[in-house]
């Protein structure tokens, strides 16, 4: 395998832009780059997105494949899988890092088997062995209750996917250089066998969960719809996003796009305060890149105290409203 | 009417408290937790109420298929008793050792043996290894398009029509069959067996196939297929630091705590 080299990462774009997980994997990528001395790559796919490799290459790239069609223009499995098959064919490269998305966990595996290679699913940490100079693979298991680490020894690319906020871009520097390189397609389609017909936002009004500096969450013991409501005042007290466990979404307290979690979404803000939350392995996955948690929960023995900076331990019926009063003397409201 | 193909997996119950999970780590293996129960995988269940959903509607056929060792019968019979009308079981020590890959190879085996399939449904990832690969695999075998993490899927005009979650809310998709599935817990709250249904599927045969019975590579299954290696296995050490603000009554412990967070500039 000698001839397969770099690090490549492919890109996704949302609204135009790259995604923060494409940033967060050219910085990611960068270190795994430098430690094998190799080069790092982005692969750009879609409808009018050549004008995003100079800022790819400010983002650490040292080189961005191009591969430009109005067939690209929605992610779909077959013409991605086709293309991604296509480039990874010419430029070999010895890594290839996707994100943890909706895109991502759907292109990844269908184009690891068509590589006859491996991918590994949702990894947390991604390092270079010294000795064997393969890449050290770490994800969690079990619902987060377990880590594992892999490697693919013997077939090229070693895949993984990565999780969101597991790696930090690097800061902006325009005055990098790097080369572009335009690739065909070369799709045909009749091949793309799925047709979308239309996208539905359900985005909830507000601050967007996974951008948000602040998250007030409520869990399974909130117990109502209605009381989500009491979450809500003190959210818009704090100027912070509203997000579940599952239990509360499959009930249909709230809906499913607020769930935080390992099949979620995944969170990172500096505050995140968690309400009637158990703490379960599988929530857990989805905010423990929270920088402080602060738990608020009847159950002294909770979970949620093992991951937490600080805690009462009440009823939130009784603690909730009272916090949210103090706080919003606090903040002068 | 449609023939489903749902494939399932038997684990250890991922609801257990994560107190109870302990792991071998010289063996890279999970001990198995004294009266922890086996369930099927929940998302597989949520691929059978998928497929049950459509035979509510069309008609059709529902076979399962559950790849494994160590069956406790009453546990993998229970898509059956929820609605599903058929059950094979594959169990080799050849498929031991296995990853994904030599796990979607022997299912996809499995489903060319089996002939006949417009859908096959599985759960967007096994609660237990989380990889989320095997369904995609399977497709990538049969050379079949898959739409992976749906939350509803409906036959209209014998073309199947998915919504696929994405971040922002969902896509809805048309393709025609055959089509491979994953199924995510959106799709809402796997139905209950009734007692009628558990008793019919304790009279129903459930064979066995081999590794030989498929027709499999053995250089493709188990360990000698899987492309990845397992290196290490450990439980992450948890730093307990909570700091407990304490109260009077729950009111001024809750005062407290906007304090607390005030001085250290949190808010």
């Amino acid at each position: 395998m000698a001839e397969n080299k770099g690090v490549m990462v492919c890109g996704e774009i949302i609204e135009g832009k790259l995604s923060s997980i494409t940033t967060e994997l050219l910085g990611g990528g960068r270190g795994l780059a430098d430690a094998l001395g190799e080069e790092l790559s982005l692969v750009l796919m879609g409808s009018g997105v050549g004008h995003l490799a100079s800022e790819a290459i400010a983002f650490g790239a040292d080189k961005v494949f191009v591969v430009d069609d109005p067939l690209l223009k929605d992610y779909q499995t077959d013409s991605y899988v086709a293309v991604m098959e296509k480039v990874v064919k010419q430029v070999s490269p010895n890594i290839l890092l996707l994100g943890q998305t909706a895109m991502g966990r759907d292109l990844a595996p269908r184009l690891a088997f068509r590589l006859d290679t491996a991918v590994s699913m949702d990894c947390v940490e991604l390092s270079i062995d010294p000795e064997s100079k393969l890449m050290l693979q770490t994800r969690p298991v079990y619902g987060g209750n377990a880590r594992a680490i892999y490697a693919c020894e013997e077939t090229r690319p070693q895949m993984a996917t990565v999780r969101s906020k597991a790696m930090d871009p690097l800061e902006r520097d325009d005055s990098r250089k790097g080369e572009v390189v335009s690739i065909e397609s070369g799709l045909d389609p009749s091949l793309i066998r799925t047709k979308v017909v239309e996208k539905v936002k359900e985005e909830v009004a507000g601050i967007k969960l996974e951008d948000a500096e602040v998250v007030v969450t409520g869990g399974r013991g909130m117990g109502s719809a209605e009381a989500f409501q009491e979450l809500e005042a003190l959210a818009k007290v704090l100027g912070a996003a509203v997000g579940a466990t599952r239990p509360p979404c499959d009930n249909g307290w709230v809906p499913s796009s607020l769930q935080v979690g390992l099949t979620g979404k995944i969170v990172g803000p500096t505050l995140y305060i968690a309400v009637a939350v158990s703490g379960s392995s599988q929530h857990m996955a989805g905010c423990s890149g929270s920088k402080n948690i602060i738990a608020i929960n009847k159950d002294a023995e909770a979970n949620i105290f093992k991951e937490a900076r600080f805690g009462v331990v009440g009823d939130y019926k009784k603690v909730l409203p009272a916090f949210t009063a103090k706080v919003k003397e606090l903040l002068g409201g | 009417m449609p023939n489903m193909i749902v494939c399932v997996k038997q684990i250890a119950d991922p609801e257990a408290p994560a107190g109870s999970f302990r792991v071998d780590e010289a063996a890279r293996k999970v001990i198995p937790a004294s009266g922890v129960s086996q369930v099927v995988s929940p998302f597989d269940e949520q691929a059978v109420e998928a497929a049950l959903r459509i035979k509510d509607a069309q008609g059709g056929k529902i076979t399962v298929l559950s790849l494994g060792k160590d069956f406790v019968m009453d546990v993998i019979r229970k898509p059956m008793a929820m609605g599903a009308d058929e059950l094979i079981l594959l169990q080799d020590p050849a498929f031991e050792g296995a990853d994904s890959r030599s796990i979607a190879y022997a299912l996809a085996m499995a489903i060319k043996k089996i002939g006949e399939y417009d859908l096959i449904f599985c759960g967007r990832q096994a609660a237990d290894w989380d990889a989320g690969q095997v369904g995609s695999g399977i497709a990538e075998f049969l050379g079949i398009p898959s739409v992976t993490v749906a939350k509803k899927v409906e036959l209209v005009d014998g073309n199947v029509r998915v919504e696929r979650v994405v971040t922002d809310g969902y896509e809805v998709i048309e393709v025609s069959p055959p089509l491979l599935i994953t199924v995510s817990n959106e799709l809402g709250e796997p139905r209950y067996p009734k007692l009628k249904g558990i008793m019919a599927a304790a009279r129903k045969e459930v064979p066995t196939w081999t590794a030989e019975d498929i027709g499999a590579e053995p250089s493709k299954l188990g360990a000698a297929g899987a492309r990845i290696k397992l290196l290490k296995l450990f439980i992450p050490v948890r730093e307990a630091k909570c700091e407990i603000i304490e109260g009077e009554n729950p009111e001024e412990a809750a005062a407290n705590l906007a304090l607390k967070l005030r001085e250290v500039k949190l808010i």
